[in-house]
């Protein structure tokens, strides 16, 4: 009985549905995700992105692997052939938003106090104080965490997750959750691979792909230019994919979605 | 640390079915949570009474049913269980897998006090 779409009925928790209780309290079974209320708002948010045939793109990283660095150096690269906005998050200061608005693009920011995440509440009333006419990606810089960020639904369409060179390459190992959860990795801070001995991008791949993850795993270096190529590449056919569901009147998620075997497929869901 | 976010989402849902079905409280609460999920049982036990406090869900107990990890192989076919970081096939050693359970955040059956 689920009262949403019966989507999380599935044959493995079919049974769980009306069971004996006792004088007094009734059973109700619901099979709902713990985040229906946050998922409802990014479904929301998603619609908006799409009837503007914006791709959007959810940054996530630990803090310092570079996020807002590789946004600057896109912004350089990108900005005369498509029109691209920013929201940031972070617990506190204008500081990025500040370094995103100087490559003059506009950028609105997000401060959570002290929480670990962006929520889809967040993002929707950010996205009342950014004017979206004629942007076609739209960036969110998540708050800087390899735990929180992973459990929340924006209403993004892609995923992507960083890891710097002068991070561990265990940490797909270590951050499942959110190495799982992304569309893309981005191998930042490359040109400083010659000085650390211990990093060896070989073994963060072999750790991703322990994770069941296909997805591309691109090495670049924002600040001295290096693999650019690639991740802008990957923006190109992320956002003409992006156009064609939209002329199709569909959508997408990224590519994991939280709850249930039926969703563990790309999502490509009629609005 | 974002369990107090969900176990607040939890009572928002909990509160909202007991209302719909006139209910005078909430006895039970059963969730199935995996690894996965990125939420911790523990940390929901304990987040659970600041979220419940003052509602109708103030007395519910919470039951959590850890989920397995389990995947099923693209290339052989096979079932087998895994563990959160190392999700590959338990038969023929490939990383072509898909999840078929371990990343639930379900919210399961409620319990009424009617």
């Amino acid at each position: 009985m689920c009262d949403s779409c019966g989507c999380n009925v599935t044959s493995g928790n079919r049974h769980l549905a009306y069971k004996p209780v006792k004088a007094g309290t009734s059973a109700v079974s619901v099979l709902k995700k713990l985040l229906a209320h946050n998922d409802d708002q990014a479904a929301h948010n998603r619609a908006h992105f799409d009837a503007r045939g914006i791709l959007t793109i959810n940054l996530m990283s630990s803090p310092g692997s570079g996020k807002t660095a590789l946004l600057e150096a896109t912004i350089d690269a990108l900005k005369d052939e498509f029109g691209l906005a920013v929201i940031e998050g972070d617990l506190e200061t204008e500081n990025d938003a500040a370094r995103i608005r100087a490559r003059g693009v506009p950028a609105h920011q997000i401060t959570t106090g002290s929480a670990c995440h962006l929520d889809a509440h967040m993002v929707h009333e950010a996205l009342h104080q950014l004017d979206l006419s004629g942007v076609d990606i739209l960036f969110v810089e998540n708050v800087g965490n390899l735990v929180c960020p992973a459990s929340f639904d924006l209403g993004q369409h892609r995923n992507v997750t960083l890891l710097s060179v002068t991070e561990g390459d265990d940490k797909p190992a270590k951050y499942p959750v959110m190495f799982r959860a992304a569309d893309a990795v981005v191998l930042s801070k490359v040109d400083l691979l010659p000085v650390l001995d211990d990093f060896d991008p070989a073994r963060a791949e072999l750790c991703l792909r322990q994770l069941a993850s296909t997805v591309p795993l691109l090495p670049v270096s924002a600040r001295k230019g290096q693999g650019m190529t690639a991740w802008y590449d990957w923006l190109r056919s992320e956002l003409a994919a992006q156009r064609a569901r939209v002329a199709l009147g569909k959508t997408a998620k990224p590519f994991i979605q939280l709850d249930g075997a039926s969703l563990h497929a790309h999502a490509e869901v009629s609005v | 640390m974002h369990e107090l976010a969900v176990c607040q989402a939890l009572v928002a849902q909990s509160i909202d079915i007991a209302q719909q079905h006139a209910a005078l409280g909430v006895a039970v609460i059963r969730l199935h949570i995996g690894p996965l999920s990125g939420v911790e049982p523990a940390l929901l036990q304990s987040a659970f009474p600041l979220a419940a406090a003052g509602t109708l869900a103030a007395a519910a107990q919470l039951v959590i049913t850890p989920q397995p990890v389990r995947v099923r192989c693209k290339t052989c076919g096979a079932d087998s269980e895994a563990t959160p970081n190392r999700l590959l096939c338990g038969v023929c050693g490939d990383y072509h897998t898909q999840l078929v359970s371990g990343d639930e955040m379900l919210l399961v059956n409620l319990e009424l006090i009617t």
